[in-house]
């Protein structure tokens, strides 16, 4: 018995010993990428490829981008500030619409959450031109308030975070309402705190998409006060498009930060997707 | 915005109405009225106006900056037009090569899940690996490839060249490999995401069916083709329409990589529309490439709930 655990075992670490050669094979390109922005730019393509600069250079690298002619501080503040902003705004909006969803019984529910719920099959593309002349029309183009306004109304969010809600029985709720509770009561004193798992990986979910929203900001946004990283990093490589090392040390400043979050948020963010997506 | 989009997809499919208990009444009507009310007002502002006012526009040749007077109605014209327009056509050829990316990320990505799933330790930290690129910033990774695949100086080339390939392909700079370049970046972004939501459906296939199968003396290969593509095929063919209909709005990565080009060689639709409403300022004939796209998306979702009933292999 024990000789079969202990062959079995050695396959499974042989298996997982060549998993991680092609996970790092996989990485590989995050790998060089933080590489090439510690080394000097010469130094950027030799080959065979330096996984260790020779000459380290990263000082001056990281302060060309974040010092440098374009204002990387103040796009950072930008992306914090939108990400931020509409992850409580989308959040909010959305643990508020699913709750009345799944918990409140009023003429017309299912209709109305049938048509919240079509608006998904359309694509956001095709909705960018009317929107762009909506937002000039009622003044919210190029500012970061319709920037956040274009990801508050979350179809994701609701339907996420209404499945969670139906979780939670009925007798629960009411015998709060037998109690003498309403219903902005109970969904804050009693729902709310039941789901809170289920918004914790919403709130990832959100706050990175906005991250990394390129059309958006693209489209949206014309004063270059107001851009967010990802146009920082886009711009920055319209300038310094020649010289690797720069560019590598702007793209680390875009996906680090980001990096960081998932790899703390992971569990959250990989059961929610589970969740959400298979079981339903 | 396509992730979300992808996952809502995964999750609309399996919407389940369930009754609630608590009774009704005026109160109760007026407060979920209430509850409801910021995401449906900003809804319908923002997406059921939108659409409504696009498909009108699309029988205009209205540009928004000549003002509302200067529209002027002209039927299908634009449509015609854009079905005339070798460029469009184009695109919409390469929004098809797209497509076939799509099996080949679903089979990597379900080869590696059911390794995950049953053959290694520390499961969780290869689901954080293969997730990385999935939520990394496109941008960023667009630029970092636009260095990798330089067709001369290159990483990827040069190991190319010191493996003994002669002359390797000019990947994005190439109108031949442009295409197959953007591929290898979408399959490598997707794959986490769609590992994740293949190794949840792999723990829903009972282990007694293996445990029978291997009592039987069957390969790991047999194994794999016999009861695992099988059971796992309402999740490949999810994934698959989510992938498709992903592939229609891939923007950002197009954009920052090769702007369309090079000769419109990754041209899509999507790049086409942006270029046309917001270069080229013709709002009319942006909006008719909005309405295709359109049409083209409720297509593959009808096929979608057409297909789920008759195709998948429970």
């Amino acid at each position: 018995m024990e000789a079969i655990l202990n062959k079995v075992d050695r396959r499974k670490a042989l298996v997982t010993l060549l998993m991680a050669v092609v996970g790092i094979v996989f990485l590989l390109p995050f790998a060089w990428m933080i590489s090439a922005s510690f080394k000097v730019e010469e130094e950027v393509l030799t080959f065979p490829i330096q996984w260790i600069p020779a000459t380290w250079n990263a000082a001056a690298n990281y302060q060309e981008v974040w010092t440098g002619n374009l204002p990387f501080f103040l796009y950072y503040w930008n992306s914090i500030k939108v990400s931020v902003l509409t992850t409580i705004t989308s959040v909010t909006i959305s643990a508020l619409a699913a709750y009345g969803f799944a918990k409140i019984q009023f003429k017309g529910r299912e209709a109305l959450f049938l048509i919240v719920l079509a608006t998904y099959m359309i694509p956001p593309q095709t909705l960018l031109v009317t929107q762009f002349l909506l937002y000039r029309w009622i003044g919210l183009y190029d500012t970061h308030t319709g920037l956040i306004l274009l990801n508050s109304f979350s179809v994701f969010g609701t339907f996420m975070l209404r499945q969670f809600y139906m979780g939670i029985s009925n007798e629960m709720l009411e015998s709060a309402k037998i109690d003498g509770a309403g219903h902005f009561r109970i969904f804050w004193h009693i729902a709310l705190p039941l789901v809170r798992p289920a918004i914790a990986t919403y709130a990832i979910l959100r706050f990175i998409w906005t991250w990394n929203d390129y059309q958006n900001p693209l489209i949206f946004l014309r004063s270059e006060h107001l851009y967010t990283i990802q146009l920082g990093v886009a711009a920055f490589a319209d300038a310094h498009g020649s010289i690797y090392s720069l560019m590598m040390a702007a793209s680390v400043s875009a996906i680090v930060p980001l990096l960081i979050v998932f790899v703390i948020g992971q569990k959250h963010v990989i059961e929610g997707i589970q969740l959400g997506g298979v079981k339903g | 915005m396509q992730a979300e989009a992808k996952s809502t997809q995964v999750q609309a499919v399996k919407t389940r109405k369930k009754k609630s208990s608590l009774n009704g009444g005026w109160k109760e009507n007026v407060t979920g009225y209430l509850f409801i009310a910021p995401m449906f007002i900003g809804t319908s502002i923002l997406v059921i106006f939108p659409i409504i006012a696009s498909i009108v526009l699309s029988f205009t040749n209205w540009n928004f900056v000549s003002g509302f007077k200067a529209a002027e109605f002209v039927g299908l014209k634009n449509f015609t037009d854009l079905f005339s327009n070798a460029v469009f056509l184009k695109s919409l050829g390469n929004n098809f090569l797209l497509l076939l990316a799509i099996p080949v990320g679903l089979f990597i990505s379900l080869t590696l899940a059911v390794i995950i799933n049953k053959y290694v330790y520390a499961k969780d930290w290869f689901k954080v690996i293969y997730f990385m690129p999935f939520i990394s910033s496109t941008v960023a990774v667009a630029v970092v490839f636009q260095v990798l695949f330089h067709p001369t100086k290159g990483p990827i080339n040069q190991v190319l060249m010191s493996m003994g390939v002669a002359d390797p392909p000019g990947w994005i700079a190439d109108v031949a490999f442009s295409l197959p370049s953007v591929m290898i970046i979408m399959i490598w972004t997707s794959i986490g995401f769609n590992l994740i939501i293949y190794l949840a459906g792999l723990q829903s296939i009972a282990p007694e069916l293996y445990e029978a199968a291997e009592m039987d003396g069957a390969s790991a290969w047999y194994q794999f083709s016999r009861i695992t593509i099988p059971l796992v095929s309402p999740t490949t063919f999810l994934l698959l329409v989510t992938g498709l209909i992903s592939s229609f709005k891939v923007f950002d990565l197009i954009i920052v990589l090769t702007n369309g080009g090079p000769a419109n060689s990754t041209l899509t639709p999507v790049v086409y529309l942006y270029q046309q409403a917001f270069l080229e300022l013709k709002t009319g004939y942006a909006s008719a490439i909005a309405l295709v796209l359109f049409i083209i998306i409720i297509f593959i979702t009808i096929i979608q709930f057409v297909g789920q009933k008759k195709w998948v292999n429970y």
